[in-house]
C-alpha cells in the first residue's frame, strides 16, 4: 500500500513536470505552428541559470530569476530569428529550433562544462514533507515530516517496519505545477490578454484588424513558453540532476506527450503528461520480467526461453522506451491523440 | 506554344557530360589524393553521399522532414554485419560484393514495416514520430545483445573465401572502387526515381497535399512508397558502412547520426538533387578534419546551420546556382568589390569569435595544461585581461564593419537580381 501510494506520488509529480513543459510547448504550436525543438534545452537553460544565481543569491531569488531570464532569451529568440524565418514555412522553423537545440547544449557545455554540476535544493526542501510507517504490528501510520527513529526500526525483530519518505522537492514539484495551471487557466480564461491570445489561435487575422499587435502576442506567448520550461528546469534541475544531458532525456518524452495528448490539445498533454509519468515511474520501481510471471502463474518455463534476452527483460529495464511504444499504439489505433480533434 | 521557350529533352549533351564527370571524378578521385587514409575518407564520403541523397527523398523532395533516418542505415548496418558473419563462417553463400545490396533489402524492409506507422502523419507530426521511433529503435539496441551485440557492437571481416580476380577487399582502395561503383549506380537510380511519376506526385504532395487528395490520389500511400524507397538506398549505405568500418555498434541508429544527415542534407541543399552529395562531402570532412582541428566543432556547425536556415534556406547549392546565374548573365564583376569586402570583414569578425569560443573552451575543458594556447600561431592567455579585451574588439570590429560590407552587399546583390529579371522579361515578351 505505502509503495503504491508513494510511487503514484512520484508520478504524479514527474507528470506534472511534464505538463509545465509541454503546456508551452502545446500553446506554442497551437499558436504559431511551431513545434518548438529548443523548448527542453530552454529547460536545461533554466536549471544552469538557477544554479548560478542560486550561488550568489540563493534558491528562491533563483527559481524567480531563472524563468525570467529564459522567457527573455525565447521572445528575443522568436523577435530576431524565428519570424524571420516564418515565411520560409513550417519545415524551415522546425529547422530553425533544431538549430538552437544543437547550439544550446553546446553553449552550455562551452560556459558550465561536460560533466553534471552540483545544484542541491535550499536546505527547506531536503528532507521528506511525509513519512509512511508500514508495520505489521501497528499498521500504516503517516508522520509529517521525516518520522522518528523509533517508528521506523523495531525492537522485536518478528516486527516487520517499512519507512516510505516522500521527498519534499516532489511535494513542492506539484505545488508549483498544479500553481502554474491554476495561474494559467485563469490568464487565459478570465483576462483580457488571455482572451486576445485565445483568438489569436483561431482567428488571427480579425484579431489584428481590431488593433492588436498579433505579432508581439505571438512573441509573447513564445517568451511565456519557454519561461515555464524554464521555471520547469529549476525544480527539476535541483531534484534531479543538472547535466547537459537533461535536454535530450526529457525532451524526446515531451515530444510524445504532445503527439500522445493530440497536438493541440492542452487538455490532452494533461492527461498525456500524467498518464506517462505514472506509467513510467511505475515501471521503474516494478523488478518483475516475462519469466517471473510466467513463474509465479506457477507455470514451468523451459531451459531454452529462460536464456532468451526479451523473456528476462525486466519491466524496469524496459521502462525508458515505454513512452514511444504508447506513442506507436496510439499512432495505430487513435491517430488524432487521446484528446486531439484533427488527424494531420 | 512559342517555339522559343524550354524544349523538353530528358537526354541533352549537358546532362551526358555531368555525369561523365562524375563517373570520372568517382574514379579519378584515389590517383589525387594517394594515401591509404585518404583512400577511406573517399569511401566514406561515398557512403555519406548514397544516405544523404535517401534522406533527401524525405526532405527536399517528399517535404517529410525526419528526425530518425539513422534507424534504417543502422539496423540495414546490422543485418549487413550478421550477413557477412554468416558468409564468413560458410552458412551462407553471399559475395562480399553484394554486401550493401543485402543491406538495402534490410532497409527496405524495415522501412516497409516502421513506414507503415510513420507516414500516417505528415508535417510536424511525422517529425515527433521519426524521432521517436529513433529513440524507441536506439533504446531496444541496447536492450537486446543478441542481435546488437550491447555496447561492444558486432564487428566482422570483409576478407571471406579467396581472393577472386585478385580482389580480396582487404586493401581500402579496393573497397573505394567497390563503393564509387554503388555510389554512381545509387546516385543515377535516385535521380531517375525523381523523373517517375512516382517522384513527381512525391513532389506534389509535397507542395500541395490537399490538392493532389481531390485529384484522387492517396497521399498517405504516396509518402509511404518514397518512404520505402528511401528506405531501400538508406539501407544500402548502412551495408556499405558494415562493410567499410567491418563493426556496427548502438550509435550506428542513435539520435546524432539521424541529426547529422538532416544537418548536412540541409547545409547541401535539400532543394536541388546534387546539393545532399555536397552536404555528404562535408559531413566527412567535418567528421574527420574539424574535429581534430578544435574541441568546439559542434558549436560551429550548429552556429553555420542557424545562419544558413535564416539566410540561406537552398543551402549551398543554392548559393552555387544564384552565383552561376549572376555569373552567365555577365554581372559578376561588379559585385566582386561587395563580395571581398564582405568576405574579409566576415573573417575578421569569424576570427574574433572564433578566439573568444576557443578560450572558453580552453579555461572549461583543460584547465590543467595551463593558460596558454595556440590560435592560428599566435600564443594567447586564456586568463589574461588583455586577450580577452583583444578578442573582444576584434569582434566588435569585425561586426560593425561586417554589417556596412553586408548592406552595400545586399544593394548591389539587389540590384544585378532586378537586372536580371529585367532582361528575363525582356526575352519572354520578345
Amino acid at each position: 500500500m505505502e509503495f503504491f501510494t508513494i510511487s503514484m506520488l512520484n508520478g504524479l509529480s514527474y507528470g506534472l513536470l511534464l505538463f509545465m513543459l509541454s503546456s508551452g510547448l502545446t500553446l506554442i504550436f497551437s499558436m504559431m505552428g511551431v513545434l518548438n525543438f529548443a523548448h527542453a534545452s530552454f529547460y536545461m537553460v533554466g536549471a544552469y541559470v538557477a544554479y548560478s544565481v542560486a550561488k550568489v543569491v540563493g534558491f528562491w531569488p533563483g527559481l524567480l530569476i531563472a524563468p525570467l531570464v529564459v522567457a527573455a532569451l525565447g521572445a528575443l529568440f522568436e523577435r530576431f530569428v524565428l519570424r524571420r524565418v516564418h515565411r520560409f514555412g513550417p519545415v524551415a522553423e522546425l529547422l530553425i529550433t533544431f538549430g538552437l537545440s544543437y547550439v544550446i547544449v553546446e553553449l552550455v557545455q562551452l560556459v558550465w562544462g561536460r560533466t553534471a554540476v552540483e545544484f542541491l535544493p535550499p536546505e527547506s526542501l531536503r528532507g521528506p514533507v511525509f513519512t509512511l510507517v508500514n508495520s505489521s504490528v501497528d499498521g500504516l501510520r503517516w508522520f509529517w515530516g521525516a518520522a522518528p527513529a523509533s517508528a521506523c526500526s523495531a525492537a522485536d525483530a518478528a516486527v516487520r517496519v517499512v519507512c516510505s519518505p516522500f521527498p519534499a522537492t516532489r511535494g513542492f514539484m506539484m505545488i508549483v505545477a498544479l500553481a502554474m495551471l491554476l495561474a494559467l487557466w485563469l490568464l487565459l480564461t478570465r483576462t483580457r490578454i488571455g482572451l486576445v491570445i485565445q483568438s489569436a489561435l483561431t482567428h488571427p487575422d480579425m484579431v489584428e484588424a481590431l488593433g492588436h499587435n498579433v505579432p508581439r502576442v505571438f512573441m509573447l506567448v513564445f517568451g511565456a513558453g519557454a519561461g515555464l520550461a524554464g521555471l520547469a528546469g529549476v525544480i527539476g534541475g535541483a531534484t534531479f540532476v543538472t547535466e547537459p544531458a537533461m535536454a535530450a532525456t526529457v525532451g524526446s518524452v515531451i515530444f510524445v506527450v504532445v503527439v500522445v495528448g493530440g497536438m493541440g490539445s492542452l487538455e490532452g498533454a494533461f492527461l498525456a503528461s500524467l498518464v506517462i509519468g505514472v506509467v513510467q515511474t511505475f515501471a521503474v520501481a516494478l523488478d518483475y520480467s516475462l519469466l517471473t510471471t510466467l513463474r509465479g502463474l506457477g507455470l514451468t518455463v523451459g531451459p531454452e526461453w529462460a536464456g532468451n534476452t526479451l523473456v528476462k527483460l525486466t519491466l524496469a529495464q524496459v521502462a525508458p522506451i515505454l513512452p514511444y511504444l504508447f506513442l506507436v499504439l496510439i499512432l495505430i489505433f487513435r491517430p488524432k491523440g487521446l484528446l486531439g480533434t484533427r488527424e494531420g | 506554344m512559342r517555339s522559343t521557350g524550354v524544349r523538353f529533352t530528358p537526354v541533352n549533351t549537358g546532362r551526358i557530360a555531368v555525369w561523365v564527370a562524375y563517373a570520372v571524378l568517382l574514379l579519378l578521385a584515389p590517383q589525387f589524393f594517394g594515401s591509404s587514409f585518404s583512400a577511406s575518407l573517399l569511401s566514406q564520403m561515398g557512403i555519406a553521399i548514397v544516405a544523404c541523397l535517401s534522406y533527401n527523398i524525405l526532405l527536399g523532395q517528399g517535404g517529410m522532414l525526419s528526425f530518425g533516418h539513422a534507424v534504417y542505415t543502422g539496423l540495414a548496418a546490422f543485418v549487413a554485419i550478421h550477413v557477412l558473419n554468416r558468409a564468413s563462417a560458410g552458412s551462407l553463400p553471399v559475395p562480399v560484393s553484394l554486401i550493401p545490396l543485402v543491406g538495402g533489402v534490410a532497409g527496405l524492409g524495415f522501412a516497409a514495416v516502421l513506414g507503415f506507422v510513420t507516414t500516417k502523419k505528415s508535417g510536424t507530426p511525422f517529425a515527433m514520430i521519426t524521432l521517436g521511433l529513433g529513440e524507441l529503435v536506439f533504446a531496444m539496441a541496447l536492450m537486446v545483445p543478441e542481435f546488437f551485440g550491447g555496447e561492444g557492437g558486432i564487428s566482422g571481416n570483409r576478407m571471406v573465401g579467396k581472393p577472386i580476380l585478385g580482389i580480396s577487399f582487404g586493401p581500402q582502395i579496393q573497397v573505394y572502387y567497390l563503393f564509387a561503383a554503388y555510389t554512381f549506380i545509387c546516385t543515377a537510380a535516385m535521380f531517375a526515381f525523381t523523373r517517375t511519376p512516382l517522384g513527381r506526385m512525391l513532389n506534389a504532395v509535397r507542395d500541395n497535399a490537399e490538392r493532389v487528395e481531390f485529384i484522387g490520389y492517396n497521399t498517405q500511400r504516396v509518402r509511404y512508397f518514397a518512404f520505402v524507397i528511401s528506405g531501400f538506398f538508406a539501407g544500402i549505405a548502412g551495408g556499405m558502412y558494415a562493410l567499410n568500418f567491418e563493426i556496427a555498434t548502438a550509435e550506428v541508429v542513435g539520435a546524432a547520426r539521424s541529426g547529422a544527415y538532416l544537418l548536412f542534407t540541409f547545409l547541401g541543399g535539400a532543394t536541388f538533387f546534387f546539393g545532399p552529395m555536397i552536404g555528404a562531402v562535408l559531413m566527412v570532412l567535418a567528421g574527420a578534419l574539424l574535429s581534430e582541428f578544435t574541441k568546439a566543432w559542434l558549436l560551429y556547425l550548429g552556429l553555420i546551420f542557424l545562419f544558413m536556415v535564416m539566410y540561406a534556406p537552398g543551402g549551398l547549392a543554392s548559393l552555387i546556382l544564384m552565383n552561376l546565374r549572376v555569373a552567365a548573365a555577365g554581372l559578376f564583376r561588379p559585385l566582386l568589390a561587395a563580395y571581398l569586402a564582405l568576405f574579409g570583414t566576415g573573417a575578421v569578425l569569424l576570427a574574433g569569435l572564433a578566439a573568444v569560443i576557443e578560450m572558453t573552451y580552453h579555461l572549461q575543458l583543460s584547465d590543467s595544461l595551463g593558460t596558454q594556447l595556440q590560435f592560428f600561431g599566435l600564443s594567447l592567455n586564456a586568463k589574461g585581461l588583455d586577450t580577452w579585451f583583444g578578442a573582444l574588439f576584434v569582434v566588435a570590429t569585425g561586426a560593425a564593419l561586417f554589417e556596412l560590407a553586408r548592406r552595400r552587399f545586399v544593394h548591389d546583390w539587389g540590384e544585378a537580381q532586378a537586372h536580371i529579371e529585367a532582361s528575363v522579361k525582356r526575352l519572354e515578351a520578345a
